[in-house]
């Protein structure tokens, strides 16, 4: 088993290798669809069963280490990694689902011209991301976190002969550079405290204002990566990409890795309780805003993104409320219905592709009725619509109940948190709406579009079966983390189990954070989850009540119903706009007429004159160059003089 | 007589044509003052090898004598070319290295 460790690492990068390089230059290879989509979700896979092995079996955390990048005085540098509950979980999130959507994408890209280039990005993805949640150290965290946000780049514009999508790619990048800048300080911040950059050795050696400026440092850096506000205006154009990878890389794996790196270092967060604060307003925020907006979205894509961006805004608050165990509970569950939604949303564009009926293949107004066309995607959409509206039993319930009950009890401690916990009511409910609202004007009703000329068609069994896998999860996935109503926690497997060692706790629990034992009364518990059901049930009641009758014609009412206020959520709340208007308008100004002058003037005259007197000074010296070689004897004769003289009498 | 005497004598002989070197200008002079420098040096070579009773300076002497009888062939050759080309042999002449 040992040996095998680097493979985890390893394989993913040989396939990409393999494929790029192999496609690039052989063009014969890029023909062979089905050799190369095999190989990369074989490459995928094989680590996930040697993970799985692994987890089974854990007893303690594995180290290993592939190379030394560095050594510079007491300073070392190493590709190691450390496979301890939290890695292995995230990693077999990332390799399970990341294999699923391998195995889909050989459906999804069937036919397309960058087929090999696709599989190539997508094995490089998961070596990216796999390095992330598995290094043992900030810096190599750091290097897989700029290689995840460098492959989200290429597949956003892996259409970049679309103007559009070459840009959504170009802004993913942009506003997550300014994330990625926070990183590096937090870690200089990191080693100049605690001077070392593995996590073990952060722990307990970072205090005071030093750790108040690191974490809130690194959640600026989650900020970006994990779309919050102010910086989570890439995600939704990132469904510019190709559908897999926006349930792959903006769903499931790549923008949760912002909770992950909290997670990690919850020891540190815990010592700062105006962080965690901070983090809960700004995620609770983030995720009512982000859900307002789905509701008034018509792509389907793009209401899958808010969703998420609201969904990663739960995970963010669980962090905030201390309990960490819950947040990745959350990350967990959402990894499979969010991919589930977002597959089937790939299942159905792909539908109304064929149908040649339609301009826009992503629009639910031209949608309706699809269930009858499409019974597997439908039925498997429907179910991870109903977990993550927060139905019972499915996952997205428990994951979101632990999630909202544990700010209720914070709010014990410290007050604001009753007010997190308000909000994130308020979303749940918006969440049950706007998801059955898609489902239903996507699937139910009459069709919309000429259905009878072109009848759409059901996707092949290899996008169905990943379908279905990830829908049976979403439905399952809850059970991993059954409320402490059950046995006292007993059965909550990611709390008391998966991520928890008695004697060296990994991840700090709600309780290292509030300093106190909580021990919520029966009839607490009760009332929370009775009311997230029927916050959740009153969404999908009022959303099919409203749509499942009037279809198209339920937006309008909503907007009689909302007045103004659905424009401004149609429009996103200007956000993009004010952005424009307050940041890239006056940068773009200020480089056009300052900077510009500074490099013409300043820059230039800096360089040029460094050319200039040179010349000048050369000019000066070639008169020494007579031609005649008599002169050139001298010298020398001279220079054997001045070395005669130093040998005498200076030795 | 010392070797005190035989090196006053060669230093004198290798001042000479290192001067001799440096300011003539006929390109035949400026070589025979070279062919001066070298005797020099092997006057010196001599004077130590009695000196102490060594062959071995009188063997490096061969040598010398050797290489300026090989530097003689070359360096005549090279004056006739340069005479040719510009009917003199005025070293102020040969400056196509000026800048």
């Amino acid at each position: 088993m040992e040996s095998l460790l680097p493979l985890i690492i390893l394989l993913p990068f040989f396939g990409a290798l393999i494929i790029g390089v192999g496609g690039l230059a052989f063009p014969a290879i890029r023909q062979q669809e089905k050799a190369i989509g095999t190989v990369a979700t074989l490459l995928v896979f094989i680590p996930f069963f040697i993970l799985l092995n692994l987890f089974i079996n854990y007893k303690e955390p594995i180290r290993f280490s592939i190379l030394s990048w560095m050594q510079i005085g007491a300073f070392s540098l190493e590709f190691s990694y450390v496979l301890d509950q939290l890695s292995l979980l995230m990693g077999l999130i990332v390799t399970g689902v990341g294999g699923i959507i391998h195995l889909y994408s050989i459906g999804y890209m069937h036919g397309d011209k960058g087929f090999y280039k696709y599989f190539a990005y997508l094995n490089l993805f998961i070596f990216a991301m796999n390095n992330l949640v598995m290094a043992d150290n900030l810096l190599v965290t750091f290097l897989g976190w700029e290689g995840v946000g460098a492959c989200s780049y290429f597949l956003i514009g892996f259409w970049y002969k679309d103007m559009m999508k070459a840009k959504a790619a170009q802004k993913a990048f942009v506003v997550n550079r300014i994330g990625d800048f926070a990183f590096i300080v937090a870690m200089l911040i990191a080693y100049h405290v605690a001077g070392s950059l593995k996590y073990e050795a952060l722990v307990g050696n970072i205090t005071g204002h030093w750790a108040f400026w690191m974490t809130l440092l690194l959640f600026i850096a989650a900020t970006g990566k994990s779309a919050q506000i102010p910086l989570y205006v890439w995600l939704p154009d990132a469904m510019a990409g190709p559908t897999p990878v926006s349930a792959l890389i903006h769903a499931a794996t790549m923008v949760t890795a912002g909770i992950y790196l909290i997670a990690r270092m919850s020891w540190v967060y815990i010592q700062v309780p105006e962080v965690l604060m901070i983090i809960g307003a700004v995620s609770a925020l983030t995720a009512l805003l982000a859900a307002s907006i789905a509701i008034a979205q018509n792509d389907i894509k793009k209401v899958l993104a808010y969703s998420t961006v609201s969904q990663l805004g739960y995970m963010f608050m669980g962090l905030g409320a201390g309990a960490f165990a819950a947040a990745i509970f959350h990350l967990m569950t959402h990894a499979f219905f969010k991919a589930c939604l977002f597959l089937g949303s790939g299942s159905v564009i792909h539908a109304m592709e064929h149908t040649h009926a339609v301009k826009d293949p992503q629009d639910i107004r031209t949608m309706g009725g699809l269930r009858k066309y499409l019974p597997s995607t439908s039925i498997t959409f429907w179910i991870a619509t109903l977990a993550i509206a927060g139905i019972p039993p499915l996952a997205g319930f428990f994951s979101k109940d632990e999630i909202l009950s544990r700010n209720f009890f914070a709010g014990h401690t410290y007050a604001i948190y009753y007010v997190y916990w308000l909000i994130g009511v308020l979303t749940a409910f918006l969440t049950a709406f706007y998801m059955t609202r898609l489902s239903t004007l996507t699937f139910e009703g009459k069709p919309r579009f000429n259905a009878e000329e072109h009848p759409p068609h059901e996707s092949p069994a290899v996008m169905t079966i990943p379908l279905w896998i990830l829908a049976i999860f979403s439905i399952i996935g809850g059970f991993f983390g059954l409320p402490e109503l059950f046995g006292h926690g007993k059965y909550n497997w990611i709390t008391h189990h998966w991520l928890s060692i008695e004697e060296n706790p990994l991840l700090a629990t709600q309780e290292d954070f509030l300093k106190e034992a909580l021990h919520p009364s029966l009839g607490m518990e009760i009332f929370l989850i009775t009311l997230s059901i029927v916050i959740a049930l009153l969404g999908v009641f009022l959303a099919l009540r409203l749509y499942k009758k009037h279809a198209l014609q339920g937006d309008e009412l909503l907007a009689k119903r909302l007045g103004k206020f659905y424009n401004v959520l149609q429009n996103k709340y200007y956000v993009d706009e004010l952005y424009e208007r307050i940041i890239v308008k006056p940068f773009v100004a200020f480089s056009e007429k300052v900077l510009d002058w500074i490099d013409r003037n300043i820059v230039d005259g800096v360089v040029d004159g460094t050319g200039e007197s040179v010349q000048g000074f050369a000019e000066l010296l070639r008169r020494l160059q007579t031609g005649i070689i008599q002169n050139y004897a001298l010298l020398i004769w001279l220079g054997v003089i001045l070395l005669l003289a130093q040998f005498l009498f200076m030795a | 007589m010392s070797v005190m005497h035989y090196l006053i004598v060669s230093s004198l002989l290798f001042s000479l044509g290192a001067l001799g070197v440096l300011l003539r200008r006929n390109a035949i002079i400026v070589f025979m003052c070279v062919e001066l420098m070298l005797n020099a040096a092997n006057l010196a070579f001599v004077a130590f090898s009695r000196f102490h009773n060594d062959a071995a300076g009188a063997m490096m002497v061969f040598f010398v004598m050797c290489v300026a009888a090989a530097e003689a062939v070359v360096g005549l050759a090279i004056i006739i070319a340069m005479f040719r080309n510009k009917q003199t042999v005025n070293l102020s002449e040969f400056n196509l290295f000026k800048w």
